[in-house]
Parts: C-alpha cells; sequence; structure tokens
C-alpha cells in the first residue's frame, strides 16, 4: 500500500490553493492553444520555460502537465467543429468527429470526447501512479549501459514512429543529436562545433530550437499556403448531452481505447498516432454499425480521444520513472525539470517525493478540472476558433520572439530562431518530421553522457554495451526496430493501398 | 501526394540535402579532428562527434540513392509574397534588436508584418497594436517577473 499513502501524500501536496491555481492556469493555457490552429502543448511549455525560472519548481511543472493534458482535450474541439486537427494526435478523431458536426451532433461529438478523454486520462493516470514505483524499482538498478541502450531505442522508435519515412525521421532526430554536440563539452571542457562564435559556447537552448522549428516554421508554412479554402467552422446544433444510445456505444471504446494508449504511449514507442489510428481502426471493425463509420460513428470518436489521452499520460511514465522523453513534449517538459536542476528518474522519486506525487496526484486533480472546463464552457473554446487568423500568427511570432529574448536577449540568438524556422518550414514542406529533432537535442547530450560513464567503468571496451544482458537486449531492439523498416517496405506499400 | 518519380534525371531537393549532411558530416569530423583536450582514458570528447559524423555521412549517402530513386514528396505551391513579408518581419525583428530599437518596437514590426503576410491590409493599425502589445509584455516581464527584455529609447520611459 505503499503508492496508496504516497499518492495520498501527493494529494496533500496538490491541493494547496498556489498548486490548484497552477494546475488551472495550465488546464486553461492547454486547452486554449489545442483549441488554437497553429500552436499546441510543446510550443506553449517551450515558451514559458523562460517565464518560469524564478518560480516555485512543483508549481511550474504542474502547470507544464496541465497543458500538456488540456493541449489534448482542446485538440479534439478543433478537429471536431473545424476538421483541421490542431496536432496529428487529433487525426483520428477528425474523421468521424467533423462528419458528426456536420450531421447537427457536434455536441454529443464534443461530450464523448470530452468525457472519454476523462476516463481514459483517469484510467491512465491510475496506471501511471502504480507502475512508476515498481519501474522506479527496476530503473534502480540500471547501469549507464543500460540507459545508453535505453536511449539508442528511444531514437529509433522516436524517429521511426514519427512521419511517413524512417529515413527522413532519422534525418531529423540526427540534425538535433547534431545541435546537441554544440557548446562546451560537460566532463572536460571542451569547445564543440562553437567556430568562435562565444554565444555557442552554452549550447542550443532548447526553447529557441522547439520555438523557431514549431511557431516560426508552423507560420512561414502557414503563410506559404495561405490561398487555400479558408477553414470553416460548423455551428454547434442541437443539444451538448449525450443520449442513452449514445453513452452506450461510447463506454467500451472509451476502455478499449484507454487499453491501446497507455502501454503504447508508456513504452518507449512516442507518438499518438499509433494507438489512436489503432482504436479508429479497432472500433471500425466491432461497431454493430459499420455502414455509419464514415458518416459520423460515435465510437469513431469515442475511442481514439480515449486513446490519445491515455498515450499523453503514458508518456510521463518513462519521463518520470527513467528521464526518458517520447514525445516532443516530454522532451521539453524534461528541459524544465533540468531548469530547476532536477533530473527525473529513480533518485528524483527517492528524494522529492513531495515534489512527484504532488505532480500525479495533480494530474487526477487537472483531468477533473479539464471535463468541468469543457463542456459547459465549450462556448467559449469555439470563439477563439474565432480570431482572425492574421492576428492569430502575428500573436505567435510576438510571443515567439518574447520566448526567445527572455533566455538569451541577444542578436545571435535572434538568428539562431530564425535559421531554426526555416529549417523548420522547410521541413514541413518536404515532409520531415521535426519532433524528432527536439528529442535529439535533449536526448543527445544525455545519451553521450552515459556512454562514456560506461565505457569509463569499463577502461574503454565497448564489449560491456553488448555483456550486459539488459543493454543487450535493448540495442538488439533497437537495430530491429532500425532494419525492420527498411525490410518491410514491401509491407508499408500494402498499407498504403488499403487506404 | 504526387509520388510519381520522374524517369530521367536525380531529384534536386534530395540531392540538396543529401550535399548537406554530407557537409554536416565533414564540418563535425573537422571540428573534432582540430580538438586540442583529450580524455586520459574512456571515450573523449571528440568520440561522439565521430559518431555523429558517420550517421550524418551515412544519411547523406541514403538522400543520394533517394534522389535518383523516389525523390522527396513534392511541396505545394508557395505564396512567395506572404513568405518574404514574414521573412521580412522577422529580419526587422533582428536589426532593430541589434540596433538598439528595444522590445517594443521589434514587436511591433513582427506583428504588423506577419499580419501583413497572412493578407492583412492595416499595416498602420497593426504596428499600433503591435506596440500595446510589446508595451504590456515589457511590463509584465519587468514588474511581474522581475526579467529583463532588450530595453531601447521606449523602454527607458517606465
Amino acid at each position: 500500500m505503499d503508492t496508496f499513502n504516497a499518492l495520498m501524500h501527493g494529494f496533500s501536496v496538490a491541493i494547496e490553493p498556489s498548486k490548484l491555481l497552477f494546475a488551472l492556469v495550465g488546464v486553461f493555457l492547454g486547452t486554449a492553444v489545442g483549441v488554437l490552429p497553429g500552436i499546441g502543448p510543446a510550443l506553449t511549455v517551450a515558451l514559458l520555460l523562460p517565464v518560469t525560472f524564478k518560480l516555485d519548481p512543483a508549481g511550474s511543472l504542474i502547470m507544464f502537465a496541465g497543458i500538456y493534458y488540456g493541449g489534448m482535450y482542446g485538440g479534439s474541439t478543433t478537429a471536431i467543429l473545424i476538421n483541421a486537427p490542431g496536432e496529428s494526435a487529433s487525426l483520428a478523431t477528425a474523421l468521424e468527429g467533423s462528419k458528426m458536426a456536420k450531421a447537427g451532433r457536434g455536441g454529443p461529438a464534443l461530450a464523448t470526447s470530452a468525457i472519454g478523454s476523462f476516463v481514459a486520462g483517469t484510467i491512465a493516470t491510475l496506471g501511471l501512479a502504480f507502475l512508476a514505483p515498481w519501474l522506479v524499482e527496476v530503473a534502480v538498478k540500471f547501469g549507464p549501459w543500460d540507459y545508453f541502450a535505453l536511449m539508442i531505442l528511444a531514437f529509433v522508435t522516436v524517429s521511426a514512429t514519427f512521419g511517413d519515412s524512417p529515413l527522413r525521421g532519422i534525418t531529423s532526430l540526427a540534425i538535433g543529436v547534431t545541435l546537441g554536440l554544440i557548446g562546451i563539452d560537460r566532463l572536460t571542457g571542451q569547445a564543440r562545433l562553437t567556430f568562435g562564435v562565444p554565444e555557442l559556447l552554452d549550447g542550443v537552448e532548447v526553447t529557441t530550437l522547439a520555438v523557431g522549428l514549431f511557431a516560426v516554421g508552423e507560420a512561414l508554412y502557414v503563410a506559404s499556403k495561405r490561398f487555400r479554402d479558408p477553414e470553416e467552422i460548423v455551428p454547434i446544433k442541437g443539444s451538448l448531452w449525450m443520449t442513452k444510445e449514445d453513452w452506450k456505444r461510447s463506454w467500451a471504446p472509451w476502455l478499449r481505447g484507454t487499453a491501446f494508449g497507455f502501454p503504447i504511449g508508456a513504452l518507449p514507442a512516442g507518438g499518438a498516432e499509433v494507438p489512436t489510428f489503432l482504436s479508429y481502426s479497432t472500433e471500425k471493425k466491432l461497431c454493430k454499425y459499420p455502414d455509419e463509420f464514415g458518416k459520423g460513428a460515435i465510437e469513431g470518436v469515442a475511442g481514439p480521444e480515449a486513446a490519445n489521452n491515455a498515450s499523453a499520460a503514458g508518456t510521463l511514465v518513462p519521463l518520470l520513472t527513467l528521464g526518458l522523453p517520447t514525445s516532443a513534449t516530454a522532451a521539453i517538459m524534461l528541459a524544465g525539470f533540468q531548469q530547476y536542476g532536477l533530473n527525473p528518474g529513480p533518485l528524483l522519486f527517492a528524494e522529492r517525493p513531495d515534489l512527484v506525487w504532488g505532480l500525479i496526484a495533480s494530474l487526477f486533480i487537472a483531468n477533473t478540472m479539464l471535463v468541468i472546463i469543457n463542456l459547459p464552457l465549450i462556448g467559449l473554446w469555439v470563439r477563439l476558433l474565432a480570431i482572425p487568423q492574421p492576428w492569430l500568427y502575428a500573436g505567435i511570432l510576438v510571443f515567439a520572439a518574447m520566448g526567445t529574448l527572455a533566455v538569451k536577449a541577444s542578436v545571435v540568438e535572434l538568428s539562431m530562431l530564425f535559421v531554426f524556422g526555416f529549417l523548420g518550414f522547410l521541413m514541413r514542406r518536404y515532409d520531415y518530421p521535426v519532433a524528432p529533432m527536439v528529442v535529439g537535442l535533449i536526448l543527445g547530450p544525455m545519451a553521450e553522457a552515459q556512454l562514456r560513464r560506461a565505457l569509463q567503468i569499463s577502461l574503454g571496451d565497448p564489449m560491456i554495451l553488448l555483456e550486459n544482458p539488459g543493454s543487450a537486449i535493448l540495442l538488439g531492439l533497437a537495430f530491429i526496430g532500425l532494419v525492420a523498416p527498411f525490410v518491410m517496405s514491401g509491407l508499408n506499400r500494402f498499407k498504403a493501398s488499403e487506404d | 501526394m504526387a509520388s510519381t518519380s520522374s524517369a530521367k534525371g536525380a531529384d534536386i531537393p534530395a540531392l540538396v540535402v543529401a550535399a548537406l549532411l554530407l557537409i554536416a558530416a565533414a564540418l563535425v569530423a573537422y571540428d573534432a579532428k582540430s580538438q586540442t583536450i583529450v580524455s586520459t582514458y574512456g571515450v573523449g570528447p571528440t568520440a561522439m562527434p565521430y559518431v555523429v559524423s558517420a550517421v550524418l555521412g551515412v544519411l547523406g549517402l541514403c538522400h543520394l540513392v533517394v534522389a535518383f530513386r523516389e525523390g522527396l514528396p513534392k511541396p505545394e505551391a508557395v505564396d512567395s509574397t506572404a513568405v518574404l513579408w514574414l521573412t521580412g518581419g522577422l529580419i526587422g525583428l533582428i536589426a532593430c534588436i541589434g540596433l538598439g530599437g528595444g522590445f517594443i518596437i521589434a514587436t511591433a514590426i513582427v506583428f504588423s508584418a506577419t499580419a501583413r503576410s497572412f493578407g492583412r491590409q492595416a499595416l498602420a493599425v497593426d504596428f499600433g497594436i503591435g506596440l500595446v502589445l510589446g508595451l504590456a509584455i515589457f511590463l509584465m516581464f519587468s514588474k511581474l517577473l522581475q526579467l529583463t527584455l532588450p530595453s531601447g529609447p521606449l523602454e527607458k520611459l517606465f
């Protein structure tokens, strides 16, 4: 019952008024940025990193988690009402959700996604609370070689699951790792890849890269194809509430969606796209009214939405227990921990239980807040969609400049923002995923540190990586993950033609 | 997605990516080679750069192969006026900060240029909105969060 006690203690931390306020601000911001196209949770947390530098660490981290959860709720609103998924995680929701909205059933679609998100989020957070202590015990026994192998595995899965092409995913990741090399080497003080520019000695800031890729790159990309048809908001007609029939058809997809989302999010397999689409196709097969699919079947909203939220909670498992980020938002949250000198992992559970368990407990609270602020306040969120696009993106770029200048007020930093922005723009145009790059920037230096630690223990013998069963298995999995997509490219083609 | 492979010739974007990756690989390797500090035992600061350089090199060669096969996905047409306005706004931002114009004016430049690039035709009004927005952010940062943003003539008034 240790977990239970720890969780109860966490709740006593999380219901302090200041923590509740941070959680509330987080879920409001998260929902807002989830609803708004062009700005997501990763970018928002990145922008807030420099701003929260001097605030209370526990409160800020609770706020970041609220933004992460809120972004998942808000994304579904946009997906349903304007058929423009804010995040790739909401792609599956948009398929049936927008059809439901056009058929005048937008209300129940929003309700099933909000309640489904709540159910999934709560179950998955429970999963996190009970899985984490167990994983921490395993992780205590990990040597640096195991951590290194785990990070290599995360590299492979992250670059393979984002986007369509493993080659482009790995390229994006490799650019991120290269950027991670820039600056002073922490062990020896050797300056690397700085080319005599003193501003580069501190390395590339996560905020600058994330803001450049996600804000500037996205703005350039959207502006560049502006002449396409404007999106239309479907007004919500009829009742917001779900009928008895809707409930009956929703509960099983919620649970199945959770069952897909949580494990896939928790394994370092990265991405919320895989479980949402798995859930969508499962519901399509199991549905009693298969001909409704494609015309607005409620199961097709309930399942993917639950999967999407469950995977967000799942992502926090490797983040908190191993310090291993598997999504862009998780990577930036890790940077958030690091800015307070905190390193997620087994040690953090032992040293700062109040912080870790307070954070986990606040996830339950954030989830409850979200379902409350989402259902009755849906009209408010819909009104956000009416902000004119020029002002929306102008505002996003102003905040991008603000975030960058708050980190380091220098022309060099702004020029890097500019370069990363154009890089993000070009990568979007040629279908390179940008998320692996952010993960690479953060995980690259960590992987290097673990590798060097491992090789110092073995006096330079690289075989230590293969002699330890843990790291050998993980590296084997990574190798399979790397080679499999190329071997099975024939299979991929089959999958594409099925659609 | 128009992924019809052009039978003759190579895909130019893929070739460019390949070239850039190979140049990056060479740069990383050159930088590692010219480093002076060596570790006593274990691996020093040059090991990882060599690994990264090798990976970049392999990725560059893969892109070379891709260039002569299916190529990269063909992107949609670009609205170049919009991109130019946005780029101009960003360069204006850098110049304004670099020349000591301060955060508020820089904000106004970015805001109005971005709004213009997304199709609004009210540059002066947007510049005004940008000034107000910049002032609000500056005051919030300096008074509430005690963080400093770059100061120019306008910021010194507060």
